[in-house]
């Protein structure tokens, strides 16, 4: 009974996997229904350049739109979380009270460590961001790299596919990036629902990516 | 012409080749040959600290960091920076012609892509530290193209578009 079970939630998750994936690349030629509500929203934030980048990007947000938002670092990073902080006290806190919160998980991966290694740390941090996806549940997703986020995207990827919420991830590649996709980026184009990138070369590379110009 | 000032910077980091080579005696020769009469230093986590006061003609001094630099850049006529997409994107939005130095133990490193690119588009000069002195001496500020700059609503509004909000006006 028990292995019939089994067989079953792993058929169930298989096809989830697929349909989830097939979805996330057949979006990019549907036209969305309007939203009237809210979204909440997780921004994943990097460190150093890629939070400023971030918070460059997300300067003209509609807060009444995309609310609450949560932001998430690593819990290595101390200088970013002033800036969120001014962002949103400058940015958007013209209506009303703010409705943000910054959360911290662990790092997946520090800048040069292997990449043998970084497979247990990013598990581990997978497994640390667990909760606070949970408890979350980010209809949408914005990240820019660099390893942070890929813990964050495994989970909301495999919340979609056991149809716990439906996160939409959206991932901003640096401006960095001219030629060639972050590691970020690349393990990001199996499941994110849009991948922008800000250079036209990056672009006839990886057709999947979104290409609208220069964003910071 | 009037005395021009320079602003180096190194970013988050440190590039220690970079500033031990500004302050030797030829480069702050060719800089005070060229009009410019001081340079300010934002030195990082270098192990190596400059001199400050007048050296071969040139008013030099130094800081490693600043919440922003912002009002540095705007005071600096030319700015000399390391490949860093940070500190050169923050240089072009000040409008300033840019000089970047390329740090060759970091060569393959993927910062150096978006130097390049400037470089390739005319946005920016760039060498390294060997050839600084020549660069400084042969530089036409002249010839580098204005950045364009970016509407800060793109990401924002592409953004309402895939998820069905109604667009500002």
């Amino acid at each position: 009974m028990i292995y019939f079970l089994l067989l079953l939630f792993i058929l169930f998750a298989g096809s989830r996997t697929i349909y989830v994936i097939y979805s996330v690349h057949k979006i990019t030629r549907k036209s969305v229904a309007k939203c009237f509500r809210p979204l909440r929203t997780a921004i994943i934030i990097g460190s150093g350049g890629h939070t400023t980048e971030m918070l460059k990007l997300l300067q003209n947000l509609n807060p009444r739109n995309y609310s609450p938002r949560i932001y998430i670092m690593a819990s290595t990073d101390t200088s970013s979380e002033v800036k969120i902080h001014q962002t949103e006290n400058n940015s958007f806190s013209r209506n009303g009270s703010p409705c943000y919160e910054i959360v911290t998980i662990p790092r997946s991966r520090s800048v040069g460590q292997a990449y043998i290694t970084s497979v247990f740390t990013t598990f581990f941090a997978s497994f640390a961001s667990l909760p606070v996806m949970l408890k979350k549940r980010p209809e949408l997703i914005i990240c820019n790299g660099p390893g942070t986020c890929i813990p964050i995207c495994v989970v909301a990827f495999l919340m979609r596919v056991l149809c716990i919420t439906n996160s939409k991830i959206v991932f901003v590649e640096s401006i960095c990036r001219v030629k060639t996709l972050s590691l970020s980026g690349k393990i990001l184009l199996l499941f994110a629902d849009k991948v922008l990138v800000q250079w036209p070369k990056l672009h006839e590379v990886y057709r999947r990516t979104t290409y609208i110009g220069r964003l910071t | 012409m009037a005395p021009g000032h320079v602003l180096a910077t190194v970013g988050t980091t440190k590039f220690d080749l970079f500033i031990s080579t500004l302050c030797c005696q030829k480069v702050l020769q060719v800089l005070q040959a060229r009009g410019y009469t001081s340079l300010t230093m934002q030195i990082g986590h270098g192990m190596i600290v400059p001199p400050s006061g007048l050296i071969y003609g040139v008013q030099v001094e130094y800081f490693r960091f600043k919440d922003s630099l912002a009002e540095d850049m705007q005071r600096a006529d030319l700015i000399i920076s390391h490949a860093g997409a940070g500190s050169c994107l923050e240089a072009l939005g000040a409008r300033k012609p840019l000089l970047v130095v390329i740090n060759e133990d970091l060569m393959n490193n993927h910062q150096m892509e978006l130097a390049q690119q400037l470089h390739e588009d005319g946005y920016v000069q760039y060498t390294t530290c060997t050839h600084l002195e020549h660069a400084l001496q042969h530089m036409d500020i002249q010839t580098l193209k204005p950045f364009p700059t970016v509407d800060p609503h793109k990401f924002t509004d592409f953004l309402d578009s895939i998820f069905g909000f109604e667009n500002r006006k």
